[in-house]
């Protein structure tokens, strides 16, 4: 009976400690959107008792975030930015963790005639000799940049009435798409649990150039002294580990499979 | 549009369901905005108090700009308290960015000057009316403002009630400063807005309906709480 007590009593003590130790996680539209962390963030919290809050924006706002020093890890893509975040003294060091894809959206009347190809930049070459309308994120986000590069490989530089920006996150850059017969460049991810398309049809996919790197980065303790640094990093431990790697392959949508886990091929160094 | 009647029943499905992730963005909808419209309102009646009653140099550039603040855009309100409360801002020491507090305060700024510009607007005529005799007792400023308040209050309940409406409504600022991280900042209307986004229309109208039914409900109460006018 006692003892009984005893129990009630710890486990009502340990209930506040538990609820409270959380960690704070900027990351993207396209890894919250998708529904990727509504699958893989339970199976950590269940297993560590940490609470993860995921802020989700584009990649640049969410480094900026990281930045200033508002979360505790962000989680996003675009590599090149990364690595000048690590080299800028805000990250500590960036993990590989997965990879989707990104692939082009466009009108079942196909305008620009680029269905089924494969070669991404003959594809945009296309869309704008043609000057179909094209919907652009023009935020600043990861898969802004990946469209950037592509036009910059197609050699176009895109402008004019047919390159239209938004301004706004994958969902409402899709929701524009749909209702202006418009191509988009959008993550598959996003695609594939997006529910507004109209008459919206995948029409490029597979380009090697269409592959979309995902890594995650502690905000370094040194800048920001609240960072909680050892919660952040079992976080970062445990995406990269067999059991967060495993939790994201095990993550489909209509029986697809969104994100591949690659930490450990990206990472020779860490060797098995 | 064939989709309305599916909406209808959405809305009613997911309320008849009970669903606790739905119920716990309620309850933190209303928690958020009941509080800040309560501070907002404590805040701003003073000051329209005193924009009623005193006469002081200034005065009548001060109701304007309680006047112009209604018009305050809700996202810009959101960025400059997310930049006071950003750890690399002045108020980074308190910690309270991305969290429900951080949404109280911005919508508290956002309720204040409402509470300000129309209690001025409702206690004016009172005071009008009851200036001499208050001034006759001899009472003092707090006395006669509670004086005053009492003649107006079916007024200032509509006043607190445009404050609340004003805070469940808005998005712009408590999406910024609060980050609609799940289970923990969401509300009704920034889960409105990622449904939106994720294309989930039919839902997001649904949840607009149940959001309209809250604020229903508080008011129904309000109104029927209040005296009559």
């Amino acid at each position: 009976m006692f003892r009984r007590l005893l129990i009630a009593a710890l486990i009502l003590a340990a209930m506040p400690a538990v609820a409270q130790r959380s960690i704070t996680v900027a990351s993207t539209t396209s890894t919250e959107q998708s529904g990727l962390f509504g699958h893989i963030l339970p199976i950590f919290t269940r297993e560590t008792g940490i609470e993860v809050r995921v802020v989700a924006l584009g990649t640049g706002q969410a480094l900026d975030v990281g930045r200033r020093g508002d979360a505790d890890v962000v989680f996003v893509h675009d590599q090149a930015a990364e690595e000048k975040f690590v080299a800028d003294g805000f990250g500590v060091r960036r993990f590989p963790v997965m990879y989707n894809d990104f692939i082009i959206a466009g009108p079942a009347a196909d305008p620009a005639q680029v269905a089924g190809r494969r070669d991404v930049a003959e594809a945009f070459r296309r869309i704008a000799a043609r000057q179909a309308p094209f919907i652009s994120r023009g935020d600043r986000s990861g898969t802004h940049a990946a469209e950037l590069r592509l036009w910059q490989a197609a050699g176009v530089q895109p402008a004019g009435g047919w390159y239209r920006e938004v301004g706004q996150g994958m969902g409402p850059a899709l929701n524009t798409a749909s209702a202006q017969d418009a191509y988009v460049f959008t993550d598959r991810g996003t695609w594939l649990s997006f529910r507004n398309r109209g008459s919206l049809k995948i029409v490029v996919e597979g380009d090697q150039r269409l592959f979309n790197q995902y890594g995650v980065i502690l905000v370094n303790p040194a800048r920001h002294p609240h960072v909680k640094a050892a919660d952040g990093q079992k976080f970062i431990d445990w995406l990269v580990g067999p059991a967060g790697q495993r939790a994201i392959a095990d993550f489909k949508i209509g029986g697809e499979q969104l994100f591949f886990p690659n930490a450990e091929a990206m990472q020779p160094g860490r060797s098995s | 549009m064939d989709e309305q009647p599916s909406i209808f029943g959405l809305a009613f499905a997911l309320l008849a369901r009970g669903d606790a992730e739905l119920m716990s963005i309620v309850g933190l909808s209303l928690r958020v905005s009941l509080t800040a419209a309560a501070i907002g309102f404590m805040l701003g009646l003073p000051i329209g108090a005193a924009l009623a009653m005193l006469r002081f140099p200034g005065r009548a550039a001060a109701v304007l700009v309680a006047n112009t603040l209604l018009g305050l855009p809700p996202v810009v309100v959101g960025l400059v308290v997310y930049l006071a409360l950003s750890r690399s801002g002045p108020l980074g020491f308190l910690g309270i960015l991305f969290t429900p507090a951080a949404m109280v305060v911005a919508q508290v700024v956002l309720t204040m000057p409402i509470a300000a510009a129309l209690s001025h607007r409702a206690l004016a005529p009172r005071w009008a009316e009851l200036r001499d005799p208050l001034l006759v007792d001899g009472a003092r400023f707090g006395r006669r403002a509670a004086v005053l308040a009492g003649a107006a209050r079916p007024a200032l309940v509509t006043a607190f009630l445009a404050c609340f409406g004003r805070a469940i409504a808005e998005v712009g600022a408590i999406l910024v400063v609060g980050g609609n991280i799940r289970n923990h900042t969401r509300t009704m209307t920034t889960a409105i807005a990622l449904e939106t986004q994720k294309g989930d229309l039919p839902l997001a109208i649904a949840l607009g309906l149940i959001l309209l039914t809250v604020a229903l409900a508080v008011n129904a109460i309000g109104l029927l709480a209040a005296p009559r006018a």
